[in-house]
């Protein structure tokens, strides 16, 4: 259970000697107990209380770190249930399955599509974080041949999914300098799992199985709570849960309660990154994206498809970084006046704001257009056309402060200016603010503007 | 430590809205669809109720919209070439209720305006082609809204439509409209809690009864802003779930609308090779939105390709049905 400020004040040294950085060691206490400081800040703090402090300072979801040639990844470490409340932080790795009883051939083949798919969305190169090798062969040594495969194939990161640890064993020495994530040791093989995991140094999947249908959602993570602290005691601490729900509804409460668990009542069993296997409680190629997409809105920490489709993962992979954008923090792109297509002084001049989707869907447009034109970005906040028109971000005022600011008269030889469809009915103000100026409209969408400006 | 599952105690819930009304009700529907009464956030059932399950609008047009993707044309064929024949389809392809869009002079190409005589006419002819609740939204230019759906509410009164969308600028008229002739309306704000509430307030004080009224928080697709509507929508579901009167309606959002407007799913030409597949990619694009945003609460959907309304219907019978969750 979580300790309250006040608990926590009892073991602090109460000198108020403000080395913390708070003025009160209460205060401090305070935000101790929201998690908002580190225990390290006190210089002062007895070991004693360090230790009565240590377990209500950890992160009540264990970071989890897999790496690869250079490659890393971090999950856990999350603090909040509703993105709103802050943000979620670490971004939930996307993982493509693939099985060792494929001919080698087919698995490079597989990995390379992976390892070779990036899509830029609004600047940002997205890619899947790796390939999971599936033990399907029954031969531990054709398990490591098909991970060698993957490793010669992609720097990317790695998970080892075999339930005998003499397969996970031969997987491990194939992926020399690597460290997977081995999937998974149950109510079974635990012991003899977490001895390979502990001897790697990698992390660990502990699963419940889903052998009857009539275990109620209790039971099973009572089991799966069970588990991780044998296991935890066994010596292993990075641990990652498949509490063993596969479709919509399971999947949603499950992990949910799991994410309350850890957050709310600081359930320390169940403190850990959840791993999802969407197509194994999907009907289709299309179904296992919807469901993919709902973990990792809802709390999932890895999450390990079966089909690649640059279509799915681009949608996907988009659905990630929205979900994981900072809530305070808008993306937005410097205000100015941008050039593209190598415009001249009679180029038109095009208006738009600077929140970043809106800038690279209208850049973007121009940019394939062909034509050159110049890119007046207003200062809107960080907010779209529609959204600062109606929050009165991207009024009259502002676009005329914005096209006298930026210097746009200074490069082009016209005075003319183009407006977003969608603020049509700022016309007559912007004629008033900008007098000699002719305003015209151009389209709603992005979409539509190269033709508009092969008119 | 023995674990119990945390229950989040609310105290208020959504407020249950019914669209369409029956021949013994004042109207002609032959089925109406009833929204809302959730006590718990959405398909967690462990905490609290969720009466109604989300419910999916096809949205079809008044004639083919020129600005809409070829791929919509394609999946629907000749049907969208006659409003009859495309309610029928659309409700053949498990629609639960037809959103109408009447066309504006951008989206007929030939700059033509609708008249208030056409709208009545192509809404007395899709009442005939459905038994399905009916929508009808404007083309989104306030004036000429305002016109139209004057003119739909009292053609179709007595239907318990939906008129729409009903923004700041022009609630009045609607409002006034739906109150006149038994409608309800779709109250629309851009993408802000306060909006959203503010907007509901205004509709109330106008005299429309809360049983009327589906809060529209609007929503960006995936890509172009999902993570505003999405978050909006959470703080407005949980504000109403904590008791916030005024953010108690069932909300209804347009994926569809905004998935298809994007150059995603209009352009198959020209685009990045790693966008990959232009019909899997569209379709993908339009379900993820939607199957986000029911994970923060959407009540209705409103859909455009059949393909999507297929999967969303299966979705949203398997997270209504925890029972039959299979596992593989």
């Amino acid at each position: 259970m979580a300790l309250s400020g006040l608990e926590i004040y009892k073991l602090l040294p109460k000198t108020n000697c403000k080395d913390c950085g708070f003025p009160t060691c209460l205060a401090f206490a305070m935000k101790l107990a929201q998690k908002q400081v580190e225990l390290a800040a006190c210089p002062h703090v007895s070991e004693a209380a360090q230790a009565a402090l240590s377990d209500a300072a950890a992160p009540p979801i264990r970071l989890i770190t897999l790496s690869s040639n250079g490659n890393k990844l971090e999950v856990g470490n999350e603090t909040v249930l509703y993105r709103h409340e802050k943000t979620f932080f670490h971004q939930p790795g996307i993982f493509v399955r693939v099985s060792d009883d494929l001919p080698l051939d087919e698995i490079k083949a597989r990995t390379a599509e992976v390892d070779g798919y990036v899509v830029d969305y609004v600047g940002m190169p997205l890619s899947y974080d790796g390939l999971a090798i599936a033990y399907a062969s029954g031969n531990p040594e054709q398990f490591g041949d098909a991970v060698k495969a993957v490793c010669d194939t992609t720097h990317k990161l790695l998970i080892l999914i075999a339930d005998d640890p003499a397969a996970l064993k031969a997987g491990l020495a194939a992926a020399d300098g690597r460290t997977p994530l081995l999937c998974a040791a149950n109510a079974e093989n635990w012991r003899r799992v977490a001895l390979a995991a502990k001897n790697a140094k990698a992390p660990l999947v502990v699963r419940v199985d889903d052998s009857d249908p009539s275990t109620s959602s209790e039971q099973r993570l009572d089991g799966l709570a069970k588990l991780t602290e044998d296991i935890a005691k066994f010596g292993v601490d990075d641990l990652v849960l498949d509490p063993g729900v596969r479709g919509f509804n399971e999947s949603l409460a499950t992990i949910t309660h799991i994410r309350r668990l850890a957050l709310k009542e600081n359930f320390r069993a169940l403190g850990y990154p959840v791993i999802t296997f969407p197509g194994e409680g999907a009907t289709s190629q299309l179904d296992e994206v919807t469901l993919a997409g709902q973990q990792i809105a809802k709390y999932a920490g890895f999450v390990v498809l079966d089909h690649f489709t640059e279509a799915s993962a681009y949608a996907l992979l988009v659905l990630r970084a929205n979900i994981y954008t900072d809530p305070q923090k808008p993306i937005q792109v410097e205000p100015g006046v941008y050039p593209i297509n190598n415009p001249g002084p009679d180029s038109p001049l095009m208006v738009t704001t600077n929140f970043s989707i809106t800038y690279f869907s209208v850049a973007n447009e121009v940019e394939s257009s062909g034509l050159p034109g110049w890119l007046l970005v207003a200062d809107a906040e960080g907010m779209s056309v529609l959204t600062a028109w109606a929050a009165g971000k991207f009024d009259a005022e502002r676009i005329a402060k914005a096209v006298k600011e930026s210097g746009a008269s200074g490069k082009i030889s016209h005075k003319q200016v183009i407006l977003p469809g969608h603020v049509a009915v700022l016309m007559g103000e912007l004629e008033e603010e900008l007098p000699g100026w002719e305003i015209k409209v151009g389209p709603r969408e992005a979409v539509d503007l190269p033709a508009f400006l092969k008119m | 430590m023995p674990v119990t599952i945390p229950k989040n105690k609310y105290s208020g819930a959504v407020r249950e809205v019914t669209i369409g009304a029956t021949k013994a009700e004042g109207g002609t529907r032959t089925t109406t669809v009833t929204v809302g009464g959730e006590s718990t956030l959405p398909f967690l059932f462990h905490e609290g109720a969720m009466p109604h399950p989300p419910r999916i609008a096809v949205e079809i047009a008044d004639r083919w919209p020129a600005d809409w993707s070829p791929l919509l044309r394609e999946a629907w064929g000749d049907a969208v070439d006659d409003p009859v024949a495309w309610a029928k389809a659309a409700e053949a392809s498990g629609a639960d209720l037809i959103l109408l869009r009447l066309t504006g002079p951008v989206q007929r190409g030939d700059g033509s305006k609708p008249t208030a005589a056409e709208a009545r006419k192509v809404v007395r002819a899709v009442l005939g082609a459905t038994g399905l609740p009916l929508m009808v939204f404007g083309p989104g230019i306030a004036d000429l809204d305002n016109e139209l759906l004057v003119a739909v509410a009292e053609e179709a009164a007595g239907e318990r439509l939906v008129l729409g969308v009903c923004e700041d600028k022009n609630y009045r008229t609607i409002v006034a409209a739906a109150m006149a002739h038994g409608h309800l309306v779709d109250s629309r704000t851009p993408m802000d809690v306060n909006l959203a509430k503010q907007l509901i307030i205004l509709t109330r004080d106008v005299g429309l009864p809360m049983d009327r009224i589906l809060m529209d928080p609007s929503t960006g697709a995936l890509g172009y802003g999902i993570e505003y509507g999405y978050s909006v929508m959470e703080r407005l579901r949980l504000a109403a779930l904590n008791g916030d009167s005024m953010t108690q309606q069932p909300m209804l959002v347009t994926p569809g609308e905004e998935g298809w407007k994007l150059k995603e799913s209009k352009v198959g030409e020209g685009v990045p090779a790693s966008w990959g597949n232009w019909n899997e990619r569209a379709v993908t694009w339009e379900v993820l939105t939607s199957s986000t945003l029911l994970q923060s609460g959407a009540d209705i959907v409103v859909l455009r390709h059949p393909d999507s309304i297929t999967e969303i219907k299966s979705v949203i019978q398997r997270l209504m049905a925890p029972a039959h969750n299979g596992h593989s």
